[in-house]
C-alpha cells in the first residue's frame, strides 16, 4: 500500500515584490541612511539575499526622534482620540486586505512556516491594531488615572521571532494613547517593518506618527541614548534588557522591558493526556520555539512521564519539518546562522551533562539553517539546559512529585514570563495559577495570544505589561498636566 | 429474499470472532467477576478530553493542503472506503439495485474508478443488494438491533442481526443501548455488543455510538473503549439520523481510542463517521486525521469507512476534474439514488 504522501503545497510569492533596497522611514518618507553600512537580509531557509537594507546612524534616529516630536507636538497629541481611532482601524483593515502578502513576506524573512504567519501572526496583528483603535477615544474609562494622555516620544526595538507582531504589540497602544513611535525592527527580520510603513503611507497617517529605523545594536543603542525619546519599549533578550535598564537609569525616560523566559509546562497525571501532548508541541515547537514565554521546561508528574514520553515521540514523528512557504510545514527554519550556532551549543551542553537526547531523525533541507525538534529528558534542575534560554526547538524534561514540588521547580528560575498546568482539575488549576510567579500561566493550553489579555514578566522576564488595559498604562500620564 | 452465499471474509488482524470477551475483559480490568463498577472504574479512569484542545486539533489537520498526485490518491482511497447508504422507510427494491449497481460502476465514464467498500441498508433489503452485487467484492453492510434507536428488546435486537446475517449481510452495523450509557449501565451496553458480536457469526460487527446523543468526547472516548472490549469491530459514529452527526474531533477521539487500544491489545479496530460528510474536501480532512492520529495502517477500507451516500458523487466529480482539468456537474455524475442520507 503505498503511503500517504503529502506532495508540495508551496504558498506562491508571486504576491510579494520584495525591493532590492531599502531606505528608512523618517517623516513620513523613505530616505537615504545618512552614512552607516548596509546589510542584508537573508531567507534562512534558504540563505537567499532578499534584500539589502540601512544601517541608521545616530544621526538618522536624531531626525526620526525629531520628526517623532514634530508630529506629537503639531498632530498627534492635539487630535481627538475618536480621530487618532479612525486611523489605526484604517490600518487594521490595510493589514487584513494585504493579509497573504504580509504572511508570505514575513515566513521569507524570518523562515516560520507559512501557516503560523497565517494563521496566527498576521490575524493577531490585525486584532491588535483593531482593539486599541477601541480603546483610543476610552481612555478616559480605562480606570488609568485621570486626565489620560500620551507621553511623547516612544523608541521601541523589537526582536525577529515575531516581527510584525511585535510591531503591533509596541505600535498599536503607542498610538492609540497619543504618543508617536521610532522603531527598530530586528537587524535580521526588517522587511514586514518597511512594509508596514508602506501601510501608515496608504492609511494616510500623518507624517512623523510612525518612524522606522532599520538596524543593528548600535541603531538600538541610539533611540536608547537619545535625550528626545521619554519612553522606551524593548522585547528581546534579558541581557540587553539590563543594558538598556542601566542606559537609562537616573533619567528621566520610562521603560517597559519584556525580555527572556524559561516557561515550565506543567503535566499532572490526571492531564486530558491528548490534549497535553499538543500543548506540549505547541508550547516548545511552535516558531521553532523561537518564543519567550515557551514551555521549554516541561515538568511532568513521575508516575506518567514514560508514558508521556513515548506519546510525545510518536507525536514528534509526525510533524513535518521543512520549506517554510509549503502549507503543510509545521516546524520551519532558525531564524539565522548565529541562533543556530546557539542552540546547537546549548543542545550539546545538554548531552554533556548527561541528559537523554532524542530527535525524530527526520530530513532537513541542504541549505538554510535547521535544527531538529529535539527532547532532552532525564534533565535535572541544576542543567544549564533547564536553566538557561535556548530559544529553538529545544524541551528539557523534568519531573516532580507533587503540586508543591511542581510549583518550587517552576519558580526555581531567574526567569518568570509563561507556564502551563495541565490538569482536569480545576480547583488545582487556580491554586497553581496562585503560586506560580509567570506573567501567564495557561491553563489546559499554551502559546495562545490575545490583545485583551495582558503579557509581560516577573523577576529577569522584565517588567510592564503589553495588551489589554494594563498595557495601555506604560504609554500614558495622567493626572495635571506640567511642561 | 435469498441472496448468493457469503464468502468467506479475509481476515486480517482483527478482532478474533472465538475470543471470549467477557474473559478478555476480566483480564484486562484486572478482576475476577466482570461487573459494572468494574467497568465504570476502567472507563472512568481513561484520560479526558479536553474539548477546546480537541477541536483545536482538528481545526489544525483541516489545514492540511493536499494537491496533485496526493489528492488523486485520496481521492481515490476515500471513494474505497465508502458504505453507500440508503436507510429510508420509502427504500425499494429497486433503489436498492440502483444503489448497488452504482457501486459496482461508480462512474461508468471512468471505469477505472474503484468500487466503494459496501452498500449499506436495513435488513431486509440485504438479498436484494446481495443478488446484484454477488461476487464483486462490494460487501453489503446491514443495520441491526432497531436501528437508529436501539428502543426495543435484547431478543428481538438479536433476531433483527441474526434476520440480516440469514440473508447475506457482510457486516452489521448495531447501535448501542445510548440510554443504558448515560445511566451508567455499561455492563448492560458490553453485553448487548458481545451478544450481537456473537449473533453476527463471522459477519464483521460496526458500533454505532450515536455521539450526537452522548454529547461531550469524554463519553465517546469511554464508548468507543466499551464497545473494543465487547468485541466491536469498527467504532462508529452516527446514525445519520440525529444532528449532530459525524465530526471530526468526534472521529478524532475514536482514532485515538483505536490506535491506543492497538497499544494496549495488539488488536486493530476500525473507525466509521458516518452522516455529514459529503464533499471531497471533508472526506480529505477526514484521511489527514486517520493518518496523523491512527497511522497509516488505517489507511485501508478494512479500518476505515465513511458512511455516505452523496460522497460519491463530489469524489466522483473530483476525480473527473483531475483527469480532465474541467469542472463538470452534477449531471455529468450518475447518480442511480439520491439520498438525503
Amino acid at each position: 500500500m503505498p503511503t500517504f504522501e503529502y506532495a508540495p503545497a508551496p504558498e506562491s510569492r508571486a504576491v510579494v515584490d520584495i525591493a532590492s533596497s531599502h531606505g528608512l522611514f523618517i517623516g513620513g518618507e523613505f530616505v537615504e541612511a545618512t552614512g552607516g553600512k548596509p546589510f542584508k537580509t537573508v531567507n534562512p531557509a534558504t540563505e537567499e539575499v532578499l534584500s539589502e537594507v540601512s544601517e541608521a546612524t545616530a544621526d538618522d534616529v536624531d531626525a526620526a526622534v525629531r520628526a517623532a516630536r514634530t508630529a506629537y507636538t503639531r498632530v498627534w497629541s492635539r487630535m481627538s482620540g475618536a480621530d487618532r481611532g479612525k486611523y489605526l482601524y484604517r490600518i487594521a483593515r490595510i493589514i487584513q486586505e494585504r493579509a497573504r502578502e504580509l504572511a508570505v513576506l514575513e515566513t521569507l524573512d524570518n523562515g516560520k512556516p507559512i501557516k503560523e504567519s497565517r494563521d496566527v501572526d498576521v490575524p493577531l496583528v490585525a486584532a491588535h491594531f483593531f482593539y486599541h483603535a477601541g480603546w483610543a477615544d476610552k481612555l478616559e474609562y480605562a480606570s488609568l488615572g485621570s486626565n489620560p494622555r500620551g507621553i511623547g516620544v516612544v523608541g521601541q526595538v523589537i526582536p525577529w521571532n515575531f516581527p510584525l507582531l511585535m510591531l503591533a504589540w509596541k505600535v498599536a497602544p503607542a498610538l492609540a494613547t497619543g504618543n508617536t513611535v521610532v522603531l527598530k525592527p530586528a537587524e535580521t527580520t526588517p522587511l514586514t517593518a518597511l512594509a508596514f510603513a508602506e501601510i501608515c503611507r496608504q492609511a494616510d497617517l500623518p507624517p512623523g506618527v510612525v518612524n522606522i529605523v532599520t538596524g543593528a545594536g548600535a541603531t538600538g543603542q541610539a533611540i536608547v541614548d537619545h535625550p528626545g525619546v521619554d519612553k522606551l519599549a524593548f522585547t528581546g533578550s534579558t541581557g540587553v534588557g539590563k543594558m538598556i535598564a542601566r542606559s537609562i537609569a537616573g533619567t528621566r525616560k520610562r521603560a517597559t522591558l519584556e525580555l527572556g523566559g524559561k516557561g515550565a509546562n506543567i503535566v499532572f497525571d490526571d492531564a486530558a493526556m491528548d490534549q497535553a501532548i499538543e500543548g506540549i508541541v505547541t508550547g516548545i515547537f511552535f516558531n521553532q520555539g523561537h518564543v519567550c514565554c515557551a514551555g521549554s521546561r516541561l515538568l511532568v508528574q513521575e508516575n506518567v512521564v514514560d508514558e508521556v514520553l513515548r506519546r510525545l515521540k510518536r507525536r514528534l514523528g509526525t510533524l513535518r519539518v521543512g520549506d517554510p512557504m509549503d502549507k503543510n510545514t509545521d516546524v520551519g527554519a532558525i531564524n539565522s546562522k548565529a541562533q543556530l550556532d546557539r542552540i546547537t551549543e546549548l543542545a550539546g551542553v545538554g548531552e554533556a551533562e548527561g541528559a537523554e537526547r532524542w530527535d525524530s531523525g527526520c530530513d532537513l533541507p541542504t541549505s538554510g539553517y535547521w535544527f531538529r525538534p529535539t527532547v532532552f529528558s532525564g534533565v535535572s534542575q541544576s542543567s544549564r539546559i533547564a536553566q538557561e534560554e535556548i530559544f529553538g526547538p529545544v524541551v528539557s524534561v523534568l519531573t516532580f512529585r507533587t503540586p508543591g514540588e511542581a510549583v518550587a521547580k517552576a519558580n526555581n528560575t531567574p526567569y518568570g514570563l509563561s507556564a502551563g498546568i495541565w490538569t482536569e482539575k480545576g480547583s488545582r488549576i487556580l491554586w497553581m495559577a496562585d503560586q506560580l510567579r509567570a506573567g501567564v500561566v495557561w491553563a489546559n493550553t499554551f502559546n495562545k495570544f490575545d490583545p485583551t489579555s495582558p503579557f509581560g514578566g516577573y523577576k529577569e522576564s522584565g517588567y510592564g505589561r503589553e495588551g489589554g488595559r494594563h498595557g495601555l498604562e506604560a504609554y500614558v500620564s495622567t493626572g495635571q498636566e506640567t511642561t | 429474499m435469498t441472496g448468493p452465499r457469503q464468502r468467506p471474509y479475509t481476515r486480517r488482524v482483527s478482532t478474533a470472532t472465538d475470543v471470549d470477551v467477557t474473559a478478555r475483559a476480566r483480564d484486562l480490568l484486572g478482576v475476577s467477576r466482570l461487573t459494572n463498577s468494574a467497568l465504570t472504574g476502567w472507563l472512568h479512569g481513561l484520560p479526558g478530553v479536553d474539548q477546546v484542545g480537541c477541536e483545536a486539533r482538528a481545526a489544525g489537520l483541516s489545514t492540511r493542503s493536499i494537491k496533485t498526485s496526493s489528492k488523486a490518491w485520496a481521492i481515490d482511497l476515500a471513494i474505497s472506503m465508502i458504505d453507500l447508504t440508503t436507510l429510508e422507510g420509502a427504500d425499494t427494491p429497486g433503489k436498492v439495485r440502483g444503489l448497488a449497481t452504482r457501486a459496482l460502476v461508480p462512474d461508468p465514464t471512468a471505469p477505472d474508478t474503484p468500487s466503494p467498500a459496501a452498500v449499506c441498508v436495513y435488513g431486509d433489503m440485504v438479498g436484494i443488494a446481495k443478488e446484484t452485487l454477488g461476487d464483486s467484492g462490494v460487501k453489503v453492510a446491514a443495520v441491526a438491533t432497531a436501528f437508529p434507536s436501539g428502543r426495543a428488546s435484547r431478543a428481538v435486537k438479536l433476531a433483527d442481526t441474526r434476520d440480516a446475517v440469514a440473508a447475506g449481510a457482510d457486516e452489521i452495523d448495531m447501535v448501542i443501548d445510548r440510554g443504558a450509557f448515560l445511566a451508567g449501565d455499561y455492563l448492560s451496553v458490553f453485553r448487548e455488543i458481545a451478544e450481537t458480536k456473537e449473533a453476527c457469526g463471522d459477519a464483521r460487527l460496526k458500533v454505532i455510538m450515536e455521539t450526537g446523543e452522548l454529547v461531550t468526547y469524554d463519553n465517546v472516548r469511554r464508548a468507543s473503549w466499551l464497545s473494543m472490549l465487547a468485541g466491536g469491530d469498527f467504532v462508529k459514529t452516527s446514525t445519520g439520523k440525529i444532528s449532530p452527526a459525524a465530526t471530526l474531533p468526534v472521529t478524532l477521539t475514536m482514532l485515538e481510542a483505536v490506535r491506543d487500544w492497538h497499544d494496549l491489545t495488539g488488536e486493530q479496530v476500525g473507525v466509521k463517521p458516518a452522516g455529514g460528510i459529503r464533499t471531497s474536501k471533508d472526506a480529505i480532512r477526514y484521511l489527514v486525521t486517520v493518518h496523523e492520529i491512527a497511522g497509516e495502517a488505517w489507511l485501508d477500507n478494512h479500518w476505515f469507512r465513511f458512511g455516505a451516500s452523496s460522497l460519491l458523487n463530489d469524489l466522483v466529480l473530483q476525480r473527473q476534474r483531475m483527469a480532465t482539468g474541467a469542472y463538470s456537474g452534477a449531471d455529468y455524475v450518475a447518480d442511480d439514488a439520491p439520498s438525503a442520507y
